[in-house]
């Protein structure tokens, strides 16, 4: 029953949203209010349909319903409760169902928050995410119903793959598709400008805090993944340029730039064209991003199980929306009103540079993943494309970038003067030029290139914590004075100021675990002693125990440093009932100067053991800077300015907002 | 500076980082892709040894054994021809003899593939899909034992 009310529930969705789409439409076509405020109960009413089927999916994994074939293939009742639950967004259907949830939702709040929009806008933004969750509805009734049914119903379900079987894998899809659908927003209102045939700055403001509430969740979903695929998959890695790793970061990549695109246009009524292109494009990307994990082209660890009739179904539905879109603007874009001029030095060039670079990196890492694509339609040679090849173009790109960002925070906006930012920013430069000192000196031999590395990274963490004193006139005021102008700065400024610290954050951890990351691959016996960065481990032996739903062998390490205990550190191999698939553990120390990774390998002849033992240094500084450039976000998302509506002119009738 | 030329300003400037970005794609695709390989692909035409590829395939029954401190060697074949390995270090928890295997490596003097990267599956009832195309191509069938290896015998590790 609950399954056939999950069911049913979709279907009415798909019925609902086929609603949501043509009546506002329609009614924004022809002026009629009426027609067009069906546009926001439809939208509440998608959204909540599509729920009932979520939970009812929801219901049958935790209840361990058999019947249902997909909680059979995914699920097992030993599992504990919360991989009960994330088992229902760890496959392939009942995901697709979260991504239309996630969908529904954004629709259903511009339905719910969106008062302040013009109404016709309104209604066509609403039409549009509509005819994306209609498309998608369909794909899932057709192509992979989670509700459908076996009989007889077996008796105990087979288990989800145990590598998902995390905490941070548990809740990693739900930000990553908040983030990659979320990008819906910026598409459905930058079709709808197109529709409307004008873009303005207040379009920039109103689509700001949705595109940026996405990008904070895709940010904090891909720094979830990557801490995940760290400490779980025992390589010691914590990205590896996977194809589907990299279908999730074109969309960061490009919403990153579309933000800084909308401030431009929000502020100075430029760059209206691109940003909307970008709009389009960032979602084209989540759009390509599904197709790709989705449809088994690309050889990756995540791939969901292969289908080729649903691939060819997403192929269909990102041609639609990614033709159709970028038709409409082509068809449109000509008619939009030039907007303010710049001189290349200045806030608007930098934002420029910014978007230059993003958009072009985002263009790297798009032909590293299609290109082994592209090669074998053509020649049939297999080939892999690799990690050599990402950090040899995506790199050298971010330098300029890095170098640019606390420039661009010193400029003004229109003209900026150069030589005045540069001597404010000798702070920061004074920093980054220690840190290099300091590592050139005293870090063990590394590449060449990593102390300058260490240094960009302080130069954008230094001058955006400088931004922030320089604008409370550090040195100028005292203390107390600086305080106060500490904490009245616009919220705004301090979610730049902390995202971009995050950003230094994340190149300095970068930099340093790549560069000095020291790894050693040992054969062990119970007593032997390893060194590594001035830690020593003591093995202690192996025990075989028992969790919830495996068994394992866990080893023991003791840890000290100089003579000085550490810590103990219990990495294992496990083996889970089902299925029946063995998986590492990793032992790791963390501390923020660096992780001591433990891994346990096989058994030898000789019975000891394979280890394989890490130091990453830094490596917390990545997730750290991924944490800060979240709250950074959130902190410009508070912003009052991006809550009320556009400021209006004063000529034009005071209208009240409905706020 | 006027309206016109502020924009070729800004279009230059774009140009020139497409164009350095393009340089670089150029630069490595050359260098740094690597091609996957099945035993037969070897033998039809075989590669130098020192250069590097992906090989493919998978690990030959009753084929893996376990020298010195670490070493490992196995087989990898596609049912046709067959190719030693020799590894040193970890294998992934997923490596089974008779089950889909990608490893990176050279070629040596001996016509080993002396390997440094062995990559097995990471779901049991998921093979690189490039070794289940590959084996598919060679007419390969591939069973319940080849996918789900919950059916088969022989785990020599662990």
């Amino acid at each position: 029953m609950i399954a056939e009310i999950g069911h049913f529930a979709l279907i009415l969705a798909l019925l609902m949203s086929l609603v949501q789409c043509v009546v506002p439409a329609w009614g924004a076509h022809v002026r009629d209010e009426r027609l067009m405020a069906v546009g926001d109960t439809a939208a509440s009413g998608t959204f909540a349909l599509v729920l009932i089927a979520f939970v009812m999916l929801a219901i049958a994994y935790v209840g361990s319903d058999f019947s249902v074939a997909n909680v059979y293939a995914n699920s097992h009742t030993a599992k504990p409760f919360i991989y009960r639950l994330s088992g229902v967004w760890g496959n392939h259907e009942g995901s697709m169902v979260l991504w239309v949830l996630i969908l529904a939702l954004f629709g259903a709040a511009v339905a719910w928050f969106g008062g302040y929009l013009p109404v016709t806008l309104k209604a066509r933004v609403l039409s549009v995410q509509a005819s994306v969750a209609f498309a998608f509805l369909i794909f899932i009734l057709l192509t992979s119903n989670p509700f459908e049914r076996i009989d007889p119903a077996p008796l105990e379900g087979r288990g989800l793959n145990p590598i998902l079987q995390d905490p941070a894998l548990a809740f990693h899809p739900p930000f990553l598709y908040a983030g990659y659908v979320g990008f819906s927003m910026a598409f459905s209102f930058a079709i709808a400008a197109l529709m409307e045939g004008r873009v303005d700055a207040a379009w920039a403001r109103w689509v700001r805090p949705w595109t940026l509430a996405a990008w904070m969740c895709l940010t904090l979903g891909i720094a979830m993944g990557s801490w995940w695929a760290y400490y779980e998959l025992g390589w010691g890695g914590w990205w590896f340029w996977d194809p589907v790793e990299n279908a999730s970061f074109m969309p960061w990549l490009a919403g990153t730039a579309l933000l800084h695109s909308a401030v431009v246009m929000e502020k100075r009524e430029a760059l209206k064209v691109w940003t909307i292109l970008l709009a389009i494009l960032t979602f084209s990307l989540s759009l390509m991003g599904t197709f790709l994990v989705r449809s088994g082209v690309l050889s990756s660890v995540h791939a969901f199980a292969v289908d080729p009739q649903r691939g060819v179904f997403i192929l269909a539905i990102m041609t639609v929306f990614t033709g159709g879109g970028l038709a409409l603007f082509a068809a449109r874009a000509n008619d939009l009103k030039q907007g303010g001029l710049f001189s290349p030095i200045s806030r608007e060039g930098a934002l420029v540079l910014n978007n230059v670079v993003l958009a072009t990196a985002t263009g790297t890492v798009l032909i590293g993943t299609l290109y082994p694509l592209a090669l074998e339609a053509v020649t049939g040679d297999k080939i892999s494309v690799g990690a050599p090849y990402f950090n040899l173009t995506f790199g050298p790109l971010m330098i300029p970038l890095l170098l640019a960002i606390p420039f661009g925070s010193f400029l003004g906006w229109k003209r900026g003067d150069l030589r005045a930012a540069a001597e404010r920013l000798l702070v920061a430069a004074g920093v980054a030029l220690v840190a290099a000192v300091i590592a050139f000196a005293f870090v063990s031999p590394g590449p060449w290139a990593a102390p300058l590395g260490l240094a960009l990274g302080f130069w954008v963490l230094a001058g955006a914590v400088w931004e922030l004193l320089f604008r409370a006139r550090l040195g100028q005021a005292g203390p107390a004075e600086v305080m106060r102008r500490l904490s009245n700065l616009p919220r705004s400024a301090w979610g730049t100021s902390v995202a971009h610290a995050g950003v230094g954050l994340m190149v300095i951890g970068i930099v340093g675990t790549t560069a000095w990351q020291s790894e050693q691959i040992l054969a062990m016996k119970p007593g032997d002693r390893a060194t590594m960065a001035g830690y020593t481990l003591e093995f202690r032996g192996i025990e075989a125990g028992r969790g919830p739903n495996y068994s394992e062998d866990r080893a023991r390490f003791i840890v000290t440093d100089a003579g000085r205990p550490v810590t103990e550190l219990f990495p294992s191999k496990r083996l889970y009932d089902a299925p029946r698939q063995p998986t590492t553990e990793a032992g790791i120390h963390a501390a923020i100067g660096g992780d001591l990774y433990v891994v346990i390998g096989d058994a030898q002849n000789d019975g000891g053991f394979a280890v394989r033992l890490y130091f990453n240094p830094l490596v917390r500084c990545i997730w750290l800077g991924a944490i800060l450039m979240f709250i950074g976000g959130a902190l410009s998302l508070s912003d009052r300015r991006l809550r009320v509506g556009a400021p209006r002119k004063a000529r034009k009738p005071l209208v009240v907002p409905a706020e | 500076m006027t309206r016109k030329q502020r924009r070729l300003g800004f279009i230059l400037a774009g140009l020139v980082v497409i164009g350095a970005a393009v340089g670089l794609v150029l630069f490595a695709l050359s260098g740094t892709i690597t091609y996957f390989k099945t035993p037969s692909d070897l033998a039809a035409n075989p590669v130098p040894a020192g250069q590097r590829f992906r090989l493919g395939g998978l690990v030959a029954d009753g084929s893996v054994k376990r020298g010195e401190s670490l070493d490992v060697e196995f087989h990898v074949t596609d049912t046709i021809k067959v190719l030693p390995v020799v590894y040193r270090g970890v294998l992934p928890d997923l490596f089974r003899e008779g089950q889909g295997v990608v490893a990176e490596g050279r070629l040596d003097e001996l016509g080993r593939f002396r390997a440094d990267t062995v990559l097995a599956k990471h779901d049991e009832t998921y093979m690189p899909p490039e070794v289940a195309k590959a084996l598919k191509e060679k007419g390969v069938k591939l069973g319940d034992g080849a996918t789900h290896p919950g059916a088969s015998t022989g785990t020599p590790s662990q």
